[in-house]
């Protein structure tokens, strides 16, 4: 599904990434772990096609296709989703205004009608409950007030709502307590098929105990060191990064 | 000098001028007369019109309808007002003058007078007497003596003690004209104890030559009254209009005013609200959308004269192209005036090289224990949030849109009729998508 090669990439003149490799496929769960600082978030943001960064040398093909020659929104469209480590508060557009927007760009994409009031109104009213949130939520404007946990939940919730083949969940588990955690969890579990795949970001054993992952990868100063089944998490649990990096 | 070829023509038609309006009108030409030929209009030399200049807009040759020669219309056919079945009681003036054909579906509550100026003035001379002229102070004020020389007719809203208007009134301002026009109107609102009453004025003109507005309003909101003040200002670019409101408030009223600039030419709002009793509430907002070469200056003035009172002023613009906004907030709490709340808010989004944004706010305190804040931001769409939003397959474009209709939310939140917000949401959404480059309905933009 996902074919990393030889990724570069930069902000601010400064190089973040320096050939990263990667792949995945449909059916898969992959956790990108690493200390602080070392490209993880980064990674997330170039796969998304956030602007701030700047890809210098590689390629990412998603299904076959060049993602880098593709608008962010046109990667959404063919099922990248990013669940953000600091979801954006926007006053003034309402999570349903703007859900229904997203969930129609889709469909468009697609060549489908917009979806129909009643049928929406379901989706919702389903997906908010997989994610226990108050209905209270998502009549507001987009994570405006919400809690670090709310805003978390809600990223889980966008993505049901999209219903993605690739969900790229940077740091998903910080800020969330442990019910909360426990929650987010089981939600990206029920999504989870043999047709979509997961990418974990996140410097924590913690999330892996909930979420089992297929792969882990050791991410340091914008590479890959290490790529391992679950037991390379458990290892970095009880050591550390230190060893890999010496 | 420019103002002189309008001193010779008020010297020349003055009987015209007294023969087609009523006593009570022409009773205050004089003074106004004297101030004007002192003081004229205002130049951009003065600091509050240093980015707007009046006087060029009268550097024109200008017609002014004084023998009120009848100008063949039919409000219904001329145009659909872009906010339709909002109110149950519609007016129209046509230029300045009253349209007194209109049919309405309701009757008011006893008591209530809603019409036309000269109408009133002469049945109800005591209460014309005593707040005509009486809240507008045009000794300052070069376009509301100007203004006060030549107005002949207008628009009143008169509700007495303890009588509640229900349903939303509206007036149709509708500029008509063959030649370039002048046009001098008025509009009254007396709202007296406990009384309340809800108005919108809607501005469009109908035909492609230049007009020249003046406007003045007075508001008289006597003690416990409640009264709300919505304008939408849907003009060609050859419109000028010059508008200056003026709010008087005694204890415990409460004033909403909200100026919604959808569409323009060359537009100056002057705002003068005066809080005089205690625990009087005085809330004003203002939004306009500019592009092209549109001119928007908002200048507003909250003078706290007693103590308790509060005051919430919003204004936003979203500028683009090579428009021009300008903003000024003063804000004066008088040595008495303890216990004072005065908030202003001044938010803008300019999202072209060419476009500008001039801003001033100006707080003057003398009083010691009081809450007063205010806050600017000049900037452009957050980044972050669009990202966000294309993040989830939303189109740039759209996820734009989308943002800045947002924007204006806050401003649409302060208007106290759900079916207006709804009305205006739609309104600013076609707006910002180019549908509404003209004003839409009437016969110029077909």
């Amino acid at each position: 599904m996902l074919k990393i090669k030889n990724l570069h990439a930069i902000v601010e003149e400064q190089e973040i990434l320096k050939g990263i490799d990667l792949e995945v496929n449909a059916g898969e769960v992959h956790a990108v772990m690493g200390p602080n600082g070392s490209g993880k978030s980064t990674l997330a943001s170039v796969l998304a096609g956030n602007p701030k960064f700047e890809v210098t040398r590689g390629s990412i093909l998603f299904k076959g296709k060049e993602l880098l020659e593709m608008e962010t929104e046109d990667r959404a469209r063919e099922g990248i989703f990013l669940s953000f480590q600091y979801p954006v508060e926007i006053p003034g557009v309402s999570m349903v205004n703007f859900m229904r927007a997203a969930v129609n760009e889709q469909r468009k994409y697609r060549n489908e009608d917009p979806i129909s009031a009643t049928d929406f109104l379901k989706l919702m009213r389903d997906k908010r409950e997989l994610l226990g949130m108050d209905s209270q939520l998502v009549s507001r404007s987009v994570n405006e007030g919400f809690s670090g946990g709310e805003k978390k939940k809600n990223e889980i919730f966008q993505m049901a709502m999209i219903n993605p083949l690739l969900s790229i969940l940077d740091e998903t588990d910080s800020g969330l307590d442990i019910d909360a955690l426990r929650v987010v969890a089981a939600g990206v579990n029920k999504l989870q098929t043999r047709e979509n795949a997961t990418i974990l970001i996140t410097h924590y054993q913690r999330l892996l105990e909930y979420i089992k992952p297929d792969f882990v990868h050791v991410l340091y100063a914008g590479k890959i060191i290490r790529s391992g089944g679950p037991e390379l998490a458990l290892e970095l649990e009880k050591k550390g990064y230190d060893w890999l990096i010496r | 000098m420019i103002e002189q070829q309008y001193i010779d023509l008020f010297k020349q038609y003055r009987s015209e001028l007294d023969a087609n309006s009523a006593e009570g009108l022409n009773r205050h030409r004089d003074a106004a007369f004297d101030i004007f030929t002192q003081i004229g209009f205002p130049s951009s030399k003065q600091e509050e019109y240093k980015h707007s200049n009046i006087m060029r807009c009268f550097d024109k040759d200008l017609g002014l309808n004084l023998r009120n020669i009848p100008i063949p219309v039919n409000p219904y056919d001329a145009f659909k007002c872009d906010v339709p079945n909002l109110s149950t009681y519609t007016c129209f003036l046509i230029n300045d003058r009253y349209y007194n054909k209109a049919e309405q579906a309701e009757n008011l509550p006893s008591g209530v007078f809603v019409g036309s100026l000269l109408q009133f003035a002469k049945e109800y001379p005591a209460q014309f007497g005593t707040y005509y002229a009486q809240i507008a102070d045009m000794r300052d004020n070069g376009i509301v003596a100007y203004n006060t020389m030549f107005a002949q007719d207008g628009f009143v809203v008169y509700v007495p003690k303890n009588v509640e208007v229900e349903k939303p009134l509206q007036l149709i301002n509708i500029l008509r004209g063959g030649v370039d026009l002048n046009v001098n109107r008025r509009i009254l609102i007396i709202v007296e104890e406990n009384a309340h009453v809800k108005l919108l004025v809607c501005d469009h003109a109908v035909d492609d030559v230049h007009f020249v507005v003046t406007q003045v309003t007075e508001i008289s909101a006597a003690a416990s009254a409640q009264v709300d003040f919505y304008e939408l200002e849907e003009n060609s670019e050859k419109v000028t209009r010059l508008s200056n409101l003026f709010s008087e408030q005694k204890e415990n009223s409460n004033v909403v005013t909200s100026g919604i600039t959808l569409h323009n030419g060359y537009t100056r709002n002057n705002y003068r609200f005066r809080l005089l009793g205690e625990y009087a509430e005085a809330h004003a907002g203002g939004l306009a959308i500019c592009d092209k070469t549109q001119h928007i200056d908002n200048f507003a003035f909250l003078d706290h004269a007693v103590p308790n009172c509060m005051s919430n002023e919003l204004f936003k613009n979203v500028l683009k192209d090579k428009a021009t906004g300008i903003f000024c907030g003063k804000i004066l709490v008088e040595k008495d005036a303890q216990k004072t709340q005065a908030y202003q808010t001044n938010r803008n989004l300019v999202s072209s090289n060419t476009a500008q944004m001039f801003s001033k706010p100006q707080l003057e305190i003398y009083a010691d224990d009081v809450k007063c804040s205010h806050g600017l931001t000049t900037g452009q769409l957050d980044e972050d949030a669009l990202f966000y939003m294309r993040a989830r397959g939303i189109d740039k474009e759209e996820a734009r849109l989308l943002l800045m209709v947002a924007f204006t939310r806050d401003v649409v939140d302060m208007i106290r009729i759900p079916t207006l917000q709804e009305r205006l949401i739609t309104l600013i959404d076609k707006r910002f998508r180019g549908e509404l480059m003209r004003c839409g309905n009437c016969e110029v933009c077909k």
